[in-house]
């Protein structure tokens, strides 16, 4: 594998890999190895205790797809480990569990960090064979200028998500639009996805306001909201981009105009809710709450949907090579069935994995995304984020 | 015991018996009322409801059709049902969560598949025993026995897998992998050959039983539909060798194949997320169940042809039919 960092970016070499390979292994198990790679970040204060974020967000849909991997592995000789491991603020990586998991996480990693961490990770020389899912990080641009041959993405875009969105409100016809967004970098990087949308599928924001209040809404909702609302222009919905989750849950029904709310309250994009139940779902769900006692979450579903595409090649390879399993996960003979009534796969272009983005409030799917008479070339998964002709990523060219 | 309604309308109270010289019945389970609709196959109507478990799927009749069997999924049981009263008059345990299951030709022995357990169980109908219990892959949910009665497969949906099970000593022997969400399996007449559909992978695999081995695999596509959106379910096979009739899920059509030269002939319009499908009385007709549009539409066989649609319970799932 030390020879493959420099060349990386050639597929040929991953193919030349693939062939080979096999070859080596015995009529022992094949061990499969994947690390679970996190940082954990401090969260900024939100107003309502409600909702508190679990402790092993992502981590437990980890091991839910790590049981399905192992249910499978038994019948086809392929022992899956999966190990645990915490990156400090310095991007130095060290197992949660010393005694029990090995000291460095092997070529098949998940990681849940901010960008410029994954980043760091990824460019290091002696990362350069492994294979990184993202699986929590929506940014644009790990999707575009700042992509890595190295990392794929099983977390939806924020782009995604905005252009379900924006897919929905185009079907309603509910095209005059009001922002509200909040002041923190993940607001406004939420917020920009939707200006991208709304140009992308010609809805107009007619005006913006950014949420600037201190004050603690669980009092004063109801007499601050309705005239901070007060001066928008005739609109048919208001969008709100809070992504810490910190004043949007306070909008609804407190708006001057009696309009719906969507964004990050209301109707929520997501990739995972637990209303999502067709399709099969419901088993991931129940499989999910049995395991981790508590209800499954995008990032959960992100951290399973890597580790069952890792598993899904290894079954078709018989290999756990880095190399191969890329090369097999954006080949077009991959597929994985995902319980959102399409199956998934993933652009091999810049690596984000193609899914559908679901429209739910608490309580109800109200929408799939794409939603129907949004058609593409391709697929109609990829009317939803960047697409292929605007990706200014260069990673995955041969 | 559950107390049975007749379907009010139509039909009066004192011609709800059933008369062998109607002709057969078509039995649909009803999988968000927990009921079971019976069509007249003579008539093509509706003509009794009777209120069942919770959740029922998958539903077969025994070999004389003196009772029928019903997958009751969130009660955990196999209800046994007389065709006659429409009354429950047994509960099977079944393990947890069963979803489909198959008679072996024995009549007696049931192979369940029990989608959340990553199990089969092997029920004798006789004692309500489960003589068997099969670890196998998650989600398992297509059931089927050999016509010789020698082998049982069961698909698990997420490992993507056929099991195929030796009934002598009720374990596994063969393990196939097919592609992505595998959900009906269907034995040719002679037994020689077996279909799998991959609701996912949105392909048929053509298995040869005697090498388990794929010799076929057809992807279908529907002109003017998303091909990810054409997810093949139920599956059935002429009595003939013909032709086989491919339930195509959210597409809301039923391909029909020639068995022999896996040609498509035939996309059929249906309705709305098409799950199962069943034959009358000598093929003439095959029933599709269409979920979303809780109706089933009735295909002549010959013309390959919709010729009616037929409304019965919420989500209609599973089809069963009793001759005359």
């Amino acid at each position: 594998m030390m020879t493959v960092g420099c060349l990386m970016r050639k597929t040929a070499l991953w193919v030349a890999i693939a062939v080979v390979m096999p070859v080596a292994l015995s009529a022992q198990a094949l061990e499969i190895n994947i690390s679970y790679i996190r940082q954990k970040v401090d969260r900024p204060p939100v107003l309502s205790n409600l909702d508190p974020i679990p402790e092993d967000d992502g981590q437990a849909g980890a091991i839910v797809g790590h049981a399905d991997n192992a249910t499978t592995g038994r019948f086809l000789n392929q022992d899956y480990r999966l190990s645990f491991f915490e990156m400090d603020d310095t991007g130095a990586v060290t197992p949660v569990d010393g005694a029990t998991t090995p000291q460095t996480p092997g070529d098949l990693v998940l990681m849940d960090a901010p960008a410029a961490y994954l980043l760091a990770f990824a460019d290091r020389p002696e990362n350069a064979g492994k294979l990184i899912f993202n699986v929590a990080r929506g940014d644009a641009a790990l999707r575009d200028t700042e992509c890595r041959a190295n990392v794929l993405h099983t977390a939806v875009s924020d782009a995604m998500r905005s252009d379900a969105l924006a897919q929905f409100l185009v079907l309603r016809r509910w095209s005059k639009l009001v922002m509200i967004e909040g002041r923190r970098p993940a607001d406004k990087a939420f917020a920009d996805a939707i200006r991208n949308s709304a140009a992308k599928f010609r809805l107009k924001i007619v005006a913006t306001k950014e949420w600037v209040s201190d004050a603690d809404l669980r009092r004063t909702a109801s007499s601050e909201l309705p005239p901070f609302t007060q001066d928008f222009p005739k609109h048919d919905v208001l969008i709100v981009a809070d992504e810490t989750d910190d004043f949007a849950r306070y909008l609804p029904y407190n708006t001057w105009q009696p309009r719906p709310v969507v964004g990050s309250a209301g109707l929520l994009p997501t990739a995972w809710s637990s209303a999502v139940e067709s399709w099969g779902a419901a088993q991931l769900q129940s499989r999910f709450e049995e395991s981790a006692g508590r209800d499954m979450r995008p990032l959960d579903y992100a951290a399973w949907a890597a580790i069952r595409s890792i598993g899904e090649a290894v079954t078709r390879l018989n290999s756990a090579n880095a190399g191969d399993v890329r090369a097999f996960i954006l080949s077009d003979a991959f597929e994985l069935s995902g319980f959102k009534g399409r199956k998934l796969s993933f652009r091999n272009w810049n690596g984000q994995m193609r899914q559908v983005v679901h429209l739910v409030h608490p309580r109800a799917v109200v929408a799939n995304a794409p939603l129907p008479g949004f058609l593409h070339r391709v697929t109609e998964l990829d009317t939803l984020g960047l697409d292929e002709p605007e990706s200014k990523c260069a990673a995955f060219a041969e | 015991m559950k107390k049975h309604t007749i379907a009010a309308g139509v039909l009066g109270a004192c011609l709800v018996s059933v008369n062998p010289a109607l002709g057969g019945e078509m039995w649909v389970s009803n999988e968000k009322d927990h009921t079971v609709s019976v069509i007249d196959t003579k008539t093509m109507e509706v003509k009794a409801t009777y209120n069942v478990g919770l959740r029922p799927r998958g539903i077969t009749f025994a070999k004389d059709y003196s009772v029928l069997y019903i997958c009751a999924s969130d009660d955990d049981t196999v209800e046994v049902l007389d065709p006659d009263t429409g009354l429950v008059i047994n509960r099977l345990p079944s393990g947890e969560d069963p979803e489909q299951f198959a008679l072996h030709p024995n009549n007696k022995h049931l192979y369940i598949a029990n989608e959340e357990d990553a199990l089969a169980t092997v029920l004798d109908v006789a004692n309500g025993d489960a003589i068997a219990e099969i670890d196998v892959g998650i989600e398992p949910e297509g059931m089927a026995v050999s016509p010789d009665g020698a082998i049982a497969v069961v698909t698990s949906e997420t490992t993507n897998m056929v099991h195929w099970i030796n009934t002598a000593e009720q374990q596994i022997f063969h393990n196939t992998l097919v592609a992505q969400r595998p959900r009906h399996a269907e034995f040719s007449e002679s037994g020689d050959r077996l279909w799998v559909s991959s609701e996912i992978g949105g392909t048929i695999a053509v298995i040869d039983t005697a090498t388990q081995e794929v010799l076929h695999e057809m992807r279908m596509q529907v002109p003017g539909i998303s091909d990810d959106l054409v997810q093949p379910v139920g599956i059935r096979l002429t009595f003939d060798g013909t032709k086989a009739f491919v339930a195509l899920g959210p597409s809301n059509h039923v391909a029909v194949v020639d068995q022999q030269t896996y040609e498509v002939l035939e996309y059929i319009l249906v309705g709305r997320r098409v799950w199962h499908l069943e034959f009358d009385e000598g093929d003439k007709h095959i029933y599709s169940t269409n979920g979303v549009s809780g109706d089933v539409t009735v295909i002549d066989v010959d013309k390959m042809q919709p010729i009616k649609t037929i409304k019965v319970g919420r989500f209609p799932w599973g089809a069963a039919f009793r001759p005359g």
